[in-house]
């Protein structure tokens, strides 16, 4: 299979590598997919409690070169971005920013069920509610 | 100077030898008349070609060059003998064994079989990939008719015990077929002392051409006959019919009698560079080779590296270094190896492996090279990995809940 340019240049110089302190008041972490599936994304936000922007954003992810390259792209869209228009970022914008070929959309479903995932568990943590997520049909 | 991409995915297809490409150029031009052609010299070049192919074909498994049947490849001759035998031994029994890690050609071939009124029988295999013996004899019953198991797996490369399976089937006046295409040219078969009936084989897993194989079957003690599944002019002995390929044919012939001749030095070369392969990547922390490592074809490797996955890891060095994550007829598919699952391997261990396939033109410098490559790209993934770091953290992932997609 070849990839886009962009899915490899995500690959090759992934951008927020990392881990932020999971234990933060202003932390969020985001775990989803599963090993079985092949595909685990962890992201993870740091946000200001004054703004309710987002500082940093970071991922580790084992997967495919897709999945890497959804999750290193959407850390870059989250950081300035403030919690409630990062809930916004649909998987078909990452699709097509990343040319995601048919058999990789499931890539791009799982990096915007992490900054769901990540988002909700920062406000949680800070006495929000959680927003409620809408099931993504997965193929 | 190292000349890339490399290709360590021989068991999927080898390059045409020279030699082999020598051997076919003429029959595609100026001897390029049909085999069947009786009335004219065109035709008994041809003819004369087949016959000589057959003999080289023959010999590499110690068989009468009557009882090769020419095919388009190895997947034919699974059918041929497959579907052949149910077909003709229709008043014998319905009832086949075979086991659950063999190639897609026979378990797909066995599902047509099982909608046409058949039985079968799938053994499983163990931790190592091997068949239980005890497993295969208690399953036969009065309605088996024939037992298939593959020489050597694609996957992982671990051999079978054939000639104790021939032992059981002959006991029990059973046939027994043997899907060798991995083994052919590799290893030394011998269909005489190993008792084997059926046999299937390709051309282009020896460094023959693709599109031509054989079913090689039994003419004495027993005699088997199998159904034709393509009927016409009566070609093969009327077990398969079509214009035989003179040019692919001659091409199997020339392949075969390179590798009976080089197959010892090449599998001592083989096995020793697929060790050094094998040990140094296994440097790297769990990192793991599935099946059994004695019983096993000289030039395949299958290493999980856990918590990396394997086609973003592939991807790493794919541009330099051609491998897979198991068999090329399903890596267009996301699902891990099924054979890999059998081998009781979980999901997640499974999506981590690589396959490494060695062949003839596989140097040490490549395999240098390729140690290299694969460790850097492994230990850069696993700073990827989030799975890596609960490892190392020693978080036990049984108590980490996932979301399951």
């Amino acid at each position: 299979m070849a990839y886009s340019k962009k899915v490899l240049e995500h690959y090759e110089n992934p951008k927020n590598v990392g881990t932020l302190d999971k234990n933060k008041p202003n932390v969020g972490t985001g775990l989803v997919g599963a090993p079985e599936c092949g595909d685990v994304m962890r992201l993870q936000i740091e946000v200001d409690p004054e703004t309710q922007k987002i500082l940093d954003a970071r991922f580790k992810t084992f997967g495919c070169g897709s999945a890497i390259a959804s999750s290193s792209l959407a850390t870059e869209w989250l950081k300035g971005r403030s919690i409630d228009d990062a809930m916004t970022i649909d998987n078909m914008d990452i699709v097509e920013e990343l040319a995601l070929p048919p058999v990789k959309i499931h890539c791009s479903v799982l990096a915007e069920d992490a900054i769901k995932a990540a988002i909700n568990d920062y406000r949680v943590k800070n006495g929000l509610e959680a927003i409620k997520l809408e099931e993504k049909v997965v193929h | 100077m190292l000349k890339l991409p490399i290709y360590l995915d021989n068991s999927a297809t080898t390059p045409v030898d020279p030699r082999v490409l020598d051997a076919m150029l003429p029959y595609f031009t100026e001897k390029f008349g049909n085999a069947a052609s009786r009335s004219h010299p065109f035709g008994w070049v041809g003819e004369e070609a087949v016959d000589y192919a057959r003999e080289q074909v023959a010999q590499l498994i110690n068989a009468d060059p009557k009882e090769i049947i020419f095919t388009s490849g190895s997947t034919e001759a699974n059918n041929l003998a497959l579907k052949g035998v149910f077909e003709m031994y229709a008043s014998k029994g319905n009832h086949i064994i075979t086991v659950t890690t063999e190639h897609k050609c026979i378990l797909d071939t066995c599902i047509h079989i099982e909608k046409s009124g058949g039985q079968v029988t799938h053994l499983s295999v163990n931790a190592e990939g091997e068949i239980d013996l005890n497993e295969l004899e208690s399953a036969i019953t009065d309605k088996t008719i024939l037992i298939s198991v593959m020489y050597a797996n694609n996957e992982i490369g671990v051999v079978h015990p054939i000639q104790e399976i021939a032992a059981i089937a002959k006991k029990h006046n059973v046939l027994f077929h043997t899907d060798a295409t991995q083994a052919a040219g590799k290893v030394p078969i011998d269909v005489q002392e190993e008792g084997i009936h059926l046999l299937s084989m390709s051309a282009h897993k020896m460094y023959g051409p693709k599109g031509v194989g054989c079913l090689y079957v039994r003419r004495k003690n027993p005699r088997v006959k199998v159904t034709a599944q393509m009927d016409g002019g009566g070609h093969e002995r009327g077990m398969r019919s079509g214009t035989l390929n003179v040019p692919s044919i001659v091409g199997f012939g020339a392949a075969a009698e390179i590798n009976a001749k080089e197959m010892y030095d090449e599998a001592a070369r083989l096995s020793k560079l697929r060790d050094k392969l094998e040990n140094a990547l296994l440097e790297l922390e769990e990192a793991f080779v599935n099946g059994n490592r004695a019983h096993r074809l000289p030039h395949i490797t299958n290493i999980s590296f856990k918590y990396v996955e394997g086609e973003g890891l592939m991807m790493a060095f794919n541009k330099d270094i051609a491998v897979s994550s198991g068999s090329a007829c399903t890596s267009a598919s996301l699902e891990p190896s099924y054979v890999l699952k059998a081998l009781g391997l979980g999901d997640d261990l499974a999506h981590s492996s690589i396959r490494f396939s060695l062949g003839r033109f596989t140097t040490d410098e490549q395999i240098d090279f390729t140690i290299k490559k694969v460790t850097a790209a492994v230990i850069r993934l696993r700073e990827l990995s989030p799975l890596w770091e609960m490892f190392k953290d020693g978080i036990d992932m049984a108590t980490v809940e996932f979301k399951a997609h």
